[in-house]
């Protein structure tokens, strides 16, 4: 959204107002309706953190809008299957997600745009035949769209079962790590957040010698969003998160088909790594002198 | 982010990787670098009759940056201090194979050489000397 957002400020079609969140990455409902204006005509906000997990207060922003008659958007695409969601209840006019992160087929998603009060009207996305109440015309991708109802099904069917599984499996890798692990922190919502997520921070160890020491678990040390670049998560550092510890975060992602041994394991091996990058370093070794590092004259580069 | 072979062997298996008490008689000690760019150095040459007869290191970074580190401890012994100062970022990124976004690893690394031994020679000569 961010990306969508700035690139309609540059060409001059909208003025856009970034509202901050928390230190658990949620948006405060009281910012959205201090932030209204008489201009306003959309309120975008995303269900859930992909990085941290948390999530929003997405039906009191819905209501907000509403009482406001103002549109609102929300990007559920980390929530969708995952959590109940219910665009009556949560005041959604438009939402978007996609199949992939729900064990559907990769290159479908979903726009639902609401049709009654309000209807939504929104531009062609692209001309042609007018398919999809011509608001995205050509070929529909059948398969595509079966896998992804499908996918839905799936997800909705289990949701009770899996959401208490991952938890429970989520919640024991958290507990045992950060008692085995001085100093480390919890990022995102402690309570409030997908089941499935999990993001820790290790102070005095960076994040991409800990991916790097394993190999053999798939984690990330920020989003797809920055792999590109060497920045650590600006989510983190929305939350206020220091620059070194962003630079020191594991994000796990779990799913429907990670294991109780998987979490054994995990467990095991990120304890010992980040025990032997500790010993490996310097400001581990300064922070156990009594050296603040904060006092520290760093030449930065 | 693909590894060298070579990174990756540093990695697993650093050499060098520890600390000498900095005050020691003939230590020198180089920290660069800063932990919110995500990477500190810490390097420490051991020098007898103007030779480097111990090295060793202490890295916060990524991969590269350990691996760049722990190479220059392998290189830096049974140097003279004059040979040290010849050692080059663009050596490191030769024998790690670094593609061009870790580049800056090696010259963290380059940098905490030159550290070390501007250190060891301020102690000794009780002057910092001229590093260029």
């Amino acid at each position: 959204m961010l990306d969508t957002a700035k690139s309609l400020e540059a060409k001059g079609l909208a003025t856009v107002t970034y509202l901050p969140v928390d230190k658990y990455g949620m948006v405060n409902p009281q910012d959205v309706q201090n932030a209204i204006t008489d201009k306003t005509i959309l309120i975008s906000v995303m269900l859930a953190n992909n990085e941290i997990g948390t999530i929003n207060p997405v039906a009191e922003i819905g209501k907000i809008a509403k009482a406001k008659g103002i549109l609102f958007h929300c990007d559920a695409t980390q929530g969708v299957g995952k959590i109940p969601v219910d665009v009556q209840a949560m005041g959604i006019d438009l939402m978007s997600f996609s199949a992939h992160k729900i064990y559907g087929p990769k290159g479908v998603g979903a726009l639902y745009v609401r049709k009654r009060n309000p209807r939504v009207r929104i531009a062609a996305q692209m001309d042609g035949g007018g398919h999809e109440r011509g608001m995205r015309s050509g070929t529909l991708p059948v398969p595509l769209i079966v896998g992804f109802g499908k996918a839905c099904e799936l997800c909705e069917q289990e949701m009770t079962t899996e959401t208490t599984r991952l938890a429970k499996m989520r919640d024991r890798l958290q507990a045992d790590i950060m008692a085995a692990l001085e100093e480390s922190y919890l990022n995102g919502h402690p309570t409030n957040r997908l089941p499935g997520n999990l993001n820790i921070s290790f102070a005095y160890v960076e994040g991409e010698s800990l991916l790097m020491g394993m190999k053999d678990i798939a984690l990330s040390s920020g989003s797809a969003c920055t792999s590109a670049t060497l920045e650590p998560s600006y989510v983190l550092r929305a939350l206020g998160v220091g620059t070194e510890l962003a630079h020191s975060s594991i994000r796990f992602g779990l799913g429907r088909f990670n294991t109780d041994d998987e979490i054994d394991y995990t467990i095991k091996k990120v304890i010992e790594i980040v025990t032997k990058l500790r010993e490996m370093s310097p400001l581990y070794e300064m922070a156990k002198e009594g050296v603040d590092l904060k006092s520290v004259q760093w030449a930065a580069h | 982010m693909a590894y060298s072979d070579k990174v990756v062997d540093h990695f697993n298996n650093p050499r060098n990787m520890g600390s000498f008490k900095k005050d020691e008689e003939g230590v020198g000690t180089g920290m660069v670098g800063a932990p919110e760019c995500g990477d500190v150095m810490k390097l420490q040459i051991k020098v007898q009759n103007d030779t480097i007869v111990d090295a060793k290191f202490k890295t916060f970074g990524c991969g590269s940056a350990i691996a760049s580190s722990s190479l220059a401890t392998e290189w830096l012994k049974g140097k003279t201090i004059e040979e040290a100062q010849k050692i080059k970022n663009t050596d490191i990124v030769q024998e790690l194979n670094l593609p061009p976004v870790k580049i800056h690893c090696s010259v963290l690394a380059e940098d905490a050489i030159k550290a070390a031994l501007a250190d060891y020679q301020k102690k000794t000569d009780g002057q910092a000397p001229d590093t260029k």
